[in-house]
């Protein structure tokens, strides 16, 4: 039997791997990326179980609503790595060190 | 369903700013380079059309709309006021810095009212799905907007870093938000309040979502510890950009923070108290201490808005109306004091060059005394010296404090605001006793000029009439708060 639990663990765990992928993760900022879209897919499954537990559609229209806004984050996030790259001939964390003070 | 039941007639502003920016994205494709005055005039137009509808929609008592979605309670409708006048100083200041920058562009205009729809929504909502649109349409704007100088390392950089992390406060967020639609079963902020205040509900789970919000709120406002991305992004933004991020969005996280905060999670507050007491004592600490090092002075208007970010948390951890009505009025000058730090130095900035160190401030009153005064009053104001409209924000907040008890705290920000005078003071004393060491010019045009000499007047204005202001924001939060 698959409880309430059992969802809000994987979700728990699937967020704790996106947090560790952005703040881990010093090569790549495509990984970052998917990290952030890992995360936002984490805090879904813990709206639909919630609203399958409570038998309430509202949280299922809110995922409808994560994954919309999810697709436009990710196009403008992209967007500014592709800039990024024009500039800096590079998608490597440890090379955003321009700005200090 | 029907029309009527919609009561989309609340929503009139948003509703005008929406259709007219779309509208301004599609003439602005007709206009040339040379004629983008048109859209220069149109966007004023705009914002002045949006700021008559609020004044006339304004009602006391608070009325929902779209199925208890959204609401215009007076807390909503004169922070959607403040917003509005803070948008419209940074096209009319930003307009001669970014034409110099190649950034004079229709995007910068039809994003900026964007953004400003999306601080509209996040005023105005009252459930966690508006709540998460409106914030995500302010901030995807505002990624957009602070890349817009796309050959600038610089700014790419620093739009990257806004982008993740911001991305990250989202999701810690969303997170939060979760939790809390587990625990109470409700997305409405007036239902989910209701509930835990009757003590229906999960708590355990309830706490565990409200950290995650905290930490959220934390990261957006930019208080410490999650302040990492804030001088690196008004360091790298044009500077157009960075009045932009640094004045209303203020007042939209007010907002948004009443909302989630005071209103959903109303029965907590002695849980958040304890952690914004945290966020604020850091903030106030690192904010100005961190602030002294800086040679840069958009990096050091950064680190003063982190501490400012300290006083607004310690108006909101007073947890009543008094002390809410006190960040509002924080708030609502902050965005006018910040809006004309920016503007002067974009006053000073021209063509290849940005005016963004603190040598280049010398001997600014010598050269040119009136905007060298205009300086000295926002410096004054953001100080808390007195006469000046800083103070009284910083002593309504103090005041509240004090009120609930913890005179330990309102000691320590007075102590923390000391320290923060010493490199406000600096910038009088480089304006005012040093040698000019490059030749100083202003552009911009006469009007900009006036506006943003009104502006710092104004600061000196409210300083003397601050009553009639607090009143009104008293009121306003009076009125909206119980429902």
């Amino acid at each position: 039997m698959v409880t309430l639990e059992h969802y809000l663990v994987l979700a728990a765990i699937l967020f704790a791997i996106s947090v560790f992928g952005i703040f881990m993760n010093r090569k790549n900022l495509i990984v970052l990326l998917m990290a952030i879209e890992l995360m936002l897919l984490a805090v879904n499954m813990n709206f639909i179980a919630f609203s399958q537990f409570l038998g309430d559609s509202a949280g299922q229209i809110f995922v409808f609503f994560i994954l919309t806004v999810a697709a436009a984050e990710s196009a403008i996030g992209l967007a500014i790595l592709v800039v990024l790259f024009r500039n800096l001939r590079s998608i490597n964390v440890e090379d955003l060190d321009h700005l200090k003070g | 369903m029907t029309w009527t039941s919609l009561n989309a007639g609340i929503a009139l502003p948003e509703i005008f700013l929406l259709c007219a920016t779309c509208a301004l994205l599609l003439i602005d494709l007709f206009v040339s380079d040379a004629r983008r005055g048109v859209t220069h005039a149109l966007a004023l137009v705009t914002l002045a059309i949006t700021g008559v509808l609020l004044w006339c929609g304004y009602s006391p008592a608070p009325e929902l709309a779209f199925s208890a979605m959204f609401v215009a309670d007076p807390i909503a409708t004169l922070a959607k006021g403040g917003m509005v006048l803070g948008v419209a100083l940074v096209l009319i200041y930003g307009r001669s810095y970014a034409a110099d920058r190649g950034i004079y562009k229709g995007e910068l205009y039809s994003l900026t009212l964007f953004s400003l729809s999306g601080m509209m929504v996040m005023a105005s909502a009252v459930n966690l799905l508006t709540l998460y649109v409106g914030l995500e349409l302010l901030s995807l704007s505002l990624y957009a907007l602070v890349a817009l100088q796309r050959d600038s390392v610089n700014a790419t950089e620093s739009a990257m870093k806004y982008f993740v992390l911001g991305a990250l406060a989202s999701g810690m967020l969303l997170y939060g938000m979760s939790m809390i639609y587990g625990a109470t079963g409700s997305l409405n902020v007036y239902e989910i309040g209701h509930r835990l205040l009757v003590g229906e509900g999960n708590r355990l789970l309830a706490v565990f979502g409200l950290v995650f919000i905290v930490t959220g709120i934390a990261f957006k406002l930019g208080a410490v510890p999650f302040h990492m991305w804030v001088p690196d992004v008004y360091h790298g933004a044009p500077t157009v950009i960075t009045q932009l991020i640094g004045s209303a969005p203020k007042l939209a996280a007010f907002a948004f923070i009443i909302r989630l905060l005071a209103q959903a999670l109303e029965g907590f507050a002695p849980d958040w108290r304890g952690m914004l007491i945290v966020l604020a004592v850091l903030s106030l600490a690192i904010g100005n201490l961190s602030a002294i090092a800086q040679s840069n002075i958009k990096r050091m208007f950064a680190y003063s808005t982190i501490s400012h970010m300290g006083f607004l948390l310690l108006g909101i951890l007073v947890a009543n109306p008094v002390g809410y009505s006190a960040s509002f009025f924080y708030a609502f000058t902050y965005v006018l004091t910040a809006a004309a730090g920016f503007g002067l130095v974009m006053l000073l900035a021209r063509n290849g060059f940005e005016a963004d160190q603190l040598d280049d401030y010398k001997g600014l009153a010598r050269k040119h005394p009136w905007f060298g005064f205009m300086m000295l009053m926002v410096m004054f104001s953001m100080a808390g010296i007195p006469v000046f409209v800083g103070f009284f924000a910083k002593l309504a907040v103090l005041k509240a404090v004090v009120n609930l008890g913890m005179v330990w705290l309102a000691v320590f920000a007075v102590m923390m605001s000391l320290i923060g005078a010493f490199y406000y003071l600096r910038v009088v004393k480089l304006m005012y006793f040093d040698e000019p060491v490059n030749d100083i010019t202003l552009s911009g045009g006469l009007g900009a000029k006036i506006v943003l000499s009104l502006n710092c007047l104004a600061l000196l204005v409210m300083g003397l009439f601050p009553n009639y202001l607090l009143s009104m924001l008293n009121d306003a939060v009076v009125f909206s708060l119980p429902l």
